[in-house]
């Protein structure tokens, strides 16, 4: 048992928060008024390595392991979720399911642009009718010889207008159910492809979320990742690697929601004396901290048996349904302790709370979480 | 041409400062260490240097007297771009022997940089005795510094203005905030090569410790501040006239 972090880890952490506290605070209550892309910040961070950090140097990737990724996601997610999840999207989905199950020639063409961060990635899993139930694609992939023709809707696709590759998932023999979906690499560009209005969210608003129609897209055979029918599994196995970087996202947004909280409760003034001399108050930040520390050490913990090589669906789904439950119940305490002031937008909590929110939704509901947990669990 | 940074390793800036053995040291306990902010800027600046300059900055090296446990803070200055470093091996006693430490290793370089003072015991000594030692000219409060064909300009603060000045190499300058903008961040590739990058470890010689610190004192507690309500102006002059006695 060892809970040093190395020198590389402390490093990349500090990197993230320097980035994070120097950068990303100057504009992040800016660009969540105007649900603005953060495109100069995604070329920096670009720049330092964070789009591609988990890919192996030999795809040009930061070759980071996966517990810096948790420490990074963490420090970004404090001060701006949006661009924790620009990141998380991008390595853990689309870098990370190309790398793990795509040929040579497709990492030699998609995923280096996309782990030098001069392209970024976007993961079309989604339905308007297929969230949680992922196996219920009605997208259609048909196979026509030496190439497929997809039809139908993408639902909730983050970086959807930034991202230049998709990674797309769709039904080739319904017959089969969810044996039948494929995963295919296309290019944003193609013929067919149109875009739904710029979602207007509740949170996470500087990260760009749309809907996506296909209407005939023509995708080269070459460009299915993997074996004929071995789309499920794709998406199950990089769920299974996001949930790590969600669940790392939902930690920065309850730790930044902490860390303002005892900040204020410090300043504060009530009835004669600081917040923070109130028992009411300093035993909130008490549970509120005991609730952080555990779902940063569930997190660390999928990170570290992934990096072994160990299974860890269970894991990341313990560390995403307990970060993101305890992150809505953070975010939603430092409001309380900030009264009125937590309220309004100048003093950030108020959006904390509302990013907090998200990460019990995507990348699988809490329930789903219970379910992948339970499974596992109570397996004969 | 070759440049190289003095880098002290101090303190995180945020730290809480104790001291030990009846406040004669400082309690290193739990302290978490980083580059002298100063240090930083300078190393900083030499990188964009060396960025610019067409390969005609072939090295920029890093030196820092220090105990091994200064090597993380030496390595994260190779993370952000220095070509090697080298770490002379004895615990930095005081600012002359610290310069004659340097100065060894100073004399194969043609650009020395050292941070105008360090955050930890704000001396402000080393770089002006590193010249001295070195026999060549020391330029300090440095907040510019520029190479064209081979010539160094620099400019510095003073009352009311800007000095620019031209000077012979080998030369040290003494740099303050403004040299850089802010300090680099490593990137990911610039971490994982600061282990490949060599990191020399040099025997100390001998030299003098001529100062020891006697004792430390914290500076004392703020007092408490007293509020006084808003309509009772006749109570805050009578305060700040008896009692702060400004007034």
């Amino acid at each position: 048992m060892n809970f040093e972090f190395s020198e590389e880890q402390l490093m990349i952490q500090q990197a993230a928060k320097d980035y994070a506290e120097r950068e990303l605070i100057q504009d992040v209550l800016e660009r969540d008024a105007k649900a603005e892309y953060p495109t100069r910040h995604v070329k920096n961070l670009a720049e330092l390595g964070f789009m591609g950090m988990l890919v192996d140097h030999k795809y040009d990737g930061g070759g980071m392991d996966t517990v810096s990724y948790v420490l990074a996601m963490e420090e970004i997610s404090k001060i701006d979720s949006s661009l924790g999840v620009i990141i998380s999207v991008n390595n853990s989905l689309v870098c990370y399911g190309i790398e793990k199950y795509g040929t040579e020639e497709q990492k030699e063409k998609f995923l280096k642009p996309l782990a030098r961060g001069e392209k970024i990635g976007a993961f079309l899993l989604s339905e308007p009718e297929a969230g949680s139930d992922a196996t219920s694609q009605k997208t259609i992939a048909e196979d026509k010889g030496d190439h497929y023709i997809i039809n139908g809707i993408k639902n909730w696709i983050t970086s959807a207008n930034t991202a230049s590759t998709y990674v797309v998932a769709a039904q080739t023999y319904p017959e089969k159910g969810h044996h039948g979906i494929n995963v295919f690499i296309v290019d944003r560009n193609s013929q067919g492809i149109s875009l739904g209005p710029h979602e207007d969210k509740m949170g996470m608003r500087s990260s760009d979320t749309h809907s996506v129609m296909f209407t005939d897209v023509k995708v080269p055979k070459e460009n299915r990742i993997g074996d004929d029918g071995f789309g499920f599994t794709f998406a199950m196995k990089t769920l299974e690697a996001g949930r790590i970087g969600i669940a790392s996202q939902a930690v920065g947004i309850a730790a930044g929601a902490l860390d303002r909280a005892i900040k204020y409760s410090k300043e504060r003034k009530a009835f004669g004396k600081i917040l923070a001399k109130h028992q009411a108050i300093a035993f909130k930040i008490s549970d509120m901290a005991v609730k952080v520390e555990n779902a940063r050490n569930l997190c660390l913990k999928a990170a570290w048996l992934k990096d072994q090589g160990k299974p860890y669906g269970m894991a990341s789904a313990m560390a995403k349904q307990y970060a993101a439950d305890i992150a809505m119940e953070v975010t939603t305490e430092a409001v309380q302790i900030f009264g009125g002031y937590g309220y309004v937008k100048e003093y950030h909590v108020e959006r904390l709370m509302r990013e907090a929110k998200l990460t019990q939704i995507y990348e699988g509901t809490s329930e789903i979480q219970k379910i992948v947990i339970s499974r596992a669990l109570l397996r004969d | 041409m070759k440049i190289l940074v003095c880098i002290s390793n101090v303190p995180d800036t945020t730290t809480k400062i104790r001291f030990k053995d009846d406040n004669t040291a400082f309690d290193t306990t739990g302290v978490q260490w980083i580059i002298n902010p100063w240090d930083e800027l300078a190393l900083t600046r030499a990188i964009e240097l060396k960025e610019a300059s067409g390969g005609a900055i072939e090295k920029i090296t890093v030196v820092s007297v220090g105990p091994k446990t200064a090597e993380p803070t030496i390595r994260k200055s190779l993370a952000i771009g220095a070509d090697d470093a080298i770490r002379i091996d004895a615990e930095p006693t005081d600012a002359y022997f610290v310069a004659a430490q340097l100065a060894v290793v100073a004399k194969d370089y043609d650009i020395v940089l050292n941070g105008i003072e360090a955050s930890d015991y704000n001396g402000s000594a080393v770089g002006g005795m590193l010249s001295e030692f070195l026999e060549c000219p020391s330029i300090s409060a440095v907040s510019n510094l520029e190479i064209e064909n081979g010539e160094v300009k620099v400019s510095r603060e003073i009352d009311g203005g800007t000095e620019v000045l031209s000077t012979q190499l080998p030369f040290v300058a003494i740099v303050q905030k403004g040299i850089a903008k802010e300090p680099r961040i490593p990137s990911m590739r610039g971490i994982m090569m600061a282990r490949k990058k060599p990191l020399n470890i040099v025997e100390a010689v001998d030299a003098e410790t001529l100062t020891e610190f006697e004792n430390f004192e914290l500076p004392s507690a703020k007092a408490a501040c007293k509020m006084v309500d808003a309509e009772n102006v006749k109570e805050l002059v009578d305060l700040l006239h008896n009692e702060a006695k400004v007034i």
